[in-house]
């Protein structure tokens, strides 16, 4: 693997990442309320005493949100801080009803992790693994809305003080691949946890990223800090622009300074929101509406016997006890609910075959990744269609996995299955495949009396040929014929 | 017929309750009285005769039905500003909240109502409970009723910052008021005022529903004629609150039952870093007289150590302004309150309209101290080295309860001074804090009971600091002074 470098004019630069990101915890209530929390509600409509900041209002923790991240904490096998506190960030603005944002700046909830990240798809050993600083827990601003009036702007209340885990990176990633693997692993695991939704469209998962610059091997630059950026391909950008544009700084004969920037991405450009100077200083304490948070050892046990099986022990199981190709176990375990799919079909065929989990995983697999992903978008029917049902994936790779079908053949019966109206089970018996040798012998025989030329032409060497006398023969058995059994047959009658 | 007014709350319950005389009768006569005093003592900011009235026809109707009454039955009392009352106005003395009327009600005052209690008005305060002399309400000065006997006329302060709390009680318009204290805001303006006050343990009486101040030390607590009405309204404001994470999860004793003078077999332990060089020679007059009083009621004497006594008033004026700076954030101009907004005016200009015009000069220069000690290199020589200092004081209360029981000391380092008097020195204000800051800082129950006059003719409080949970204790010192004190001075009506 070769390390991601920046021509500049002075010579090879080297990038630094680190990311935070904010993923906001999957709970029915809000950190310190008792408010909802969907996405998309009416505005203002999800808002509490608590959350408007109320004269004589008191926070109360929401342990379902400790648990969760609790939980995440435990997936990227860090440590978790039994004695936590939350202490006030104090700012002014017009979304942060209370003038200040309870965070956990002294004692964070989760000490440090790793994830290990996939460099390169077709490369297993093209791993690395990135550090994680910490997660702390915290609650999200309200959202200001300024295209609602010509003079004023509106404010949305409804994400004020939805829990929100904010998970800092070492600074340890080099390139912008490198962050956008670590995103999209981290993302695919709190996924897997539960523990946030992952969707960066809605705003649940945005990364603030720090980018310097450095000659490789000399002592880290000055670093910027770009804010809520919402997808793994802006954040690949942000990289990719900072970078450059503090190369080019620097060799201009500036400075970088240490500030606060955000991403244009109709320009594809930061773009500096305030420096170090004009900084908040946030005058954190400890919140004194709220006492230090102590976890014991039943609840922690409860938490982790909670966890899932995570992506990298599922995919290291399917490689070697599925004895899945390393694409497939990647492509299986990447999204939770593909990996659930294929669990549930695999148990199902396995059952309905009598065989073995082991011994159908990888028709499965193949079934699920390309064939029936073929025929569900060849026919523009969603994955989520009611006719795409377990039970009819069943049969289908049952009587393919059996020899009864072919596996076109199943793609063919299921795409006739999805758009029109016919039995199953009736339109799989009637294309039964055959393997009567009788049969198969005969037609093979008229076969190559009727193309004695091609025959010859075979026999003089000409062995693509092959593929045509497989082809007339399933033609002539109406593609019912058993394939191995056509090839073995045509081998011996070819000589 | 007696003058109903005279009574406190045991005897207005009692009466009530045998058909003495009606609960309205009772809220109609102090209504009477608020009405009288209004102009002259400004105790109060609104007055609420209609719903003294309506919960005394309840409490007549429910007497009449038959059912059980409650702890405070047909007793009308006055609420502290501070306490959210739902639907009526509430402003914690500020121009900021003029005019807000909360859609909620605290949990303290809902329990009071709960018990039969009803409200004869807001009263006066120091602007968001911070000040000693209730000169910095924005609603203007409360007089105390006291005056001295020096013939001279001079307008007297009432104590605070629950002075119009000190100033009904002893002038006779409630038998009894709730107070806050968050440094000495209950027990000074008792002893100024010749009444009782209690401030329980924190976490008794929960902060739902009270405008805060300084979270970690605001508690509420009954402010009445004697020990016993304290007893009883106290038990009618503590309790669990769920809503309040500092909530003590505790059963409320019931204190008026366990009421004892007799102090056979405890030790009273007199601290010797209270006894001040240049000391009003009356108030340590009023202590020695305090010391035989307990040794007669069967006490043992002792002499204790409270070391770190001298750095109680600097840790409080660092602590509590740093919380309140953060609490009082809050108050922006966004969502309820005074806004100001300039002509052409963003964001950043309306804050500071709004609150230049909101806050009075005491608030503002509380705000100031609270941020600075916050701020970026200043924090941990002020805010950290406070924290410290208070276990400090905690820790030297622990060790006095390896010698003693309860603690006797002065409530305050002099009787009531004239308004005008010590406003431009706010250090020499702060001075009155001195030794009621202590048991503040670490959360002790402690209360103020009338000692005696001083030769001006001004009453003049003793406090009894306990245990942490022992509001038993307190309470039973503070009756076994009160029996032998025989307090029975009452200010004379001038209004």
């Amino acid at each position: 693997m070769s390390e991601y470098r920046i021509k500049g004019e002075t010579g090879d630069w080297e990038v630094v990442i680190g990311l935070e990101v904010h993923a906001q915890v999957v709970s029915k209530s809000k950190l310190f309320s008792g408010s909802a929390t969907a996405f998309g509600a009416e505005p203002n409509s999800q808002v509490s005493l608590v959350d408007a900041a109320m004269p004589g209002m008191l926070p109360v923790l929401n342990k379902e949100c400790i648990r969760q991240a609790v939980r995440t904490g435990m997936a990227i096998n860090a440590p978790i801080n039994k004695w936590s506190r939350f202490d006030r960030k104090n700012y002014f603005y017009a979304d942060l009803p209370q003038g200040y944002q309870i965070s956990q700046l002294y004692h964070p909830l989760v000490g440090e992790g790793e994830i290990e990240v996939s460099l390169d798809e077709k490369n297993p050993e093209a791993v690395k693994t990135i550090g994680i600083e910490r997660i702390h827990v915290e609650q999200d601003a309200g959202k200001l809305m300024h295209d609602q009036h010509p003079t004023m702007s509106y404010v949305d209340l409804n994400r004020s003080g939805v829990a929100l885990m904010e998970i800092v990176s070492k600074p340890d990633m080099r390139s912008p691949a490198e962050a956008g693997a670590y995103l999209r692993k981290l993302r695919t695991i709190l996924r897997y946890v539960g523990s946030c939704d992952g969707n960066m469209e809605e705003g649940s998962m945005r990364a603030d990223v720090n980018v310097s610059v450095r000659k490789p091997g000399a002592e880290f630059g000055t670093r910027t800090e770009t804010k809520n950026v919402n997808s793994v391909r802006f954040v690949m950008a942000v990289v990719e622009q900072e970078a450059r544009r503090q190369i080019d700084l620097i060799e201009d004969g500036g400075t970088v300074v240490q500030e606060t920037r955000l991403y244009d991405p109709d320009r594809n450009e930061t773009r500096s929101m305030r420096s170090k100077e004009d900084a908040h200083d946030y005058r954190y304490f400890p919140d004194p509406d709220l006492l230090p948070l102590e976890l014991d050892e039943a609840f922690l046990a409860e938490c982790r016997a909670s966890l899932p099986e995570l992506p990298d022990a599922k995919r290291a199981r399917y490689e070697g006890p599925l004895g899945l190709s390393a694409y497939n176990a990647n492509a299986l375990t990447a999204e939770v609910e593909t990996a659930m799919a294929f669990e549930e079909l695999l148990a199902s065929v396995a059952k309905a075959s009598g065989k073995g989990e082991a011994d159908v995983a990888k028709r499965v697999a193949n079934w699920l990744l390309s064939e029936r992903a073929g025929v569900l978008s060849a026919n523009n029917v969603l994955a989520s269609d009611p006719k795409n049902s377990l039970e009819a994936n069943t049969a289908l790779v049952v009587a393919a996995e059996s020899g009864a079908i072919s596996g076109s053949k199943a793609k063919e019966i299921f795409a006739l299955y999805l758009t029109g109206d016919i039995d199953l089970a009736k339109e799989i018996e009637a294309n039964q495949q055959t393997s009567d040798t009788g049969a198969i012998e005969a037609a093979i025989a008229k076969i190559l009396a009727d193309n004695a030329d091609k025959v010859e032409q075979y026999k003089g060497g000409k062995e693509a040929l092959f593929g045509f006398f497989v082809g007339q023969t399933m033609k002539a058995m109406q593609g019912k014929a058993n394939p191995g059994v056509v090839n073995e047959l045509l081998k011996k009658a070819l000589g | 017929m007696t003058d109903v007014t005279e009574l406190g709350v045991a005897a207005i319950r009692e009466g009530v309750a045998k058909g003495d005389f009606t609960a309205v009768e009772v809220a109609e006569a102090f209504n009477a009285n608020v009405a009288a005093a209004q102009q002259a003592l400004n105790a109060f900011i609104v007055p609420t005769p209609e719903k003294a009235v309506e919960a005394a026809q309840a409490v007549d109707a429910a007497r009449a039905a038959g059912k059980p009454l409650g702890k405070m039955a047909g007793v009308p009392i006055g609420m502290k500003d501070l306490f959210a009352t739902r639907g009526i106005q509430t402003t914690a003395a500020s121009h900021i909240l003029e005019g807000f009327k909360p859609e909620y009600e605290s949990t303290v005052s809902q329990k009071l109502w709960d018990a039969g209690a009803g409200m004869l008005g807001k009263l006066n305060l120091d602007q968001f409970a911070m000040g000693s002399s209730n000169e910095t309400s924005y609603f203007g000065n409360v007089i105390s009723p006291w005056r001295r006997n020096d013939g001279g006329n001079a307008a007297l302060a009432p104590g605070g910052s629950s002075g119009g709390s000190s100033a009904a009680v002893a002038a006779r318009l409630a038998p009894a008021a709730t107070g806050t204290d968050t440094g000495g805001s209950i027990r000074q303006p008792a002893a100024f005022t010749g009444i009782s006050g209690i401030k329980p343990t924190y976490g008794r009486c929960s902060r739902w529903g009270v405008v805060a101040f300084a979270s970690s030390l605001d508690q509420a607590g009954p402010m009445a004629r004697d020990v016993r009405d304290c007893a009883i309204m106290l038990e009618a404001m503590a309790g669990f609150d769920p809503k309040d994470s500092t909530s003590l999860d505790l059963p409320v004793p019931d204190w008026e039952a366990a009421l004892s003078g007799d102090l056979t077999g405890k030790k009273v332990g007199i601290p010797r870093e209270y006894r001040l060089d240049g000391m009003d020679e009356e108030v340590a007059k009023s202590w020695d007289q305090g010391i035989a009083w307990l040794k007669d009621a069967g006490a043992e004497i002792v002499e204790i150590s409270l070391p770190h006594t001298k750095y109680a008033l600097p840790t409080y004026y660092i602590i509590a302004p740093a919380e309140a700076s953060s609490n009082l954030a809050r108050y922006d101009g966004v969502r309820y309150g005074l806004r100001d907004l300039p002509d052409g005016a963003g964001l950043q200009d309306m804050y500071a309209a709004t609150r230049a015009a909101g806050f009075g000069p005491e608030v503002k220069r509380r705000i100031l101290i609270g941020t600075y000690v916050l701020s970026a290199g200043f924090y941990d020589a002020y805010y950290t080295q406070a924290q410290k200092v208070r276990a400090l004081i905690s820790r030297d209360f622990k060790e006095a309860w390896a010698h003693c029981d309860v603690i006797l000391a002065p409530t305050t380092p002099s009787a009531s001074f004239a308004l005008g008097e010590k406003s431009a020195d706010p250090l020499e204000m702060y001075l009155n804090d001195v030794f009621s800051v202590p048991a503040s800082l670490a959360g002790l129950p402690a209360m103020s009971v009338p000692a005696g006059l001083n030769a001006e003719g001004l009453p003049l409080g003793l406090q009894i600091i306990g245990k942490p949970f022992d509001e038993q204790g307190v309470l039973n010192a503070g009756l076994a002074i009160e029996s032998r004190a025989q307090f029975s001075a009452k200010p004379e009506k001038w209004w």
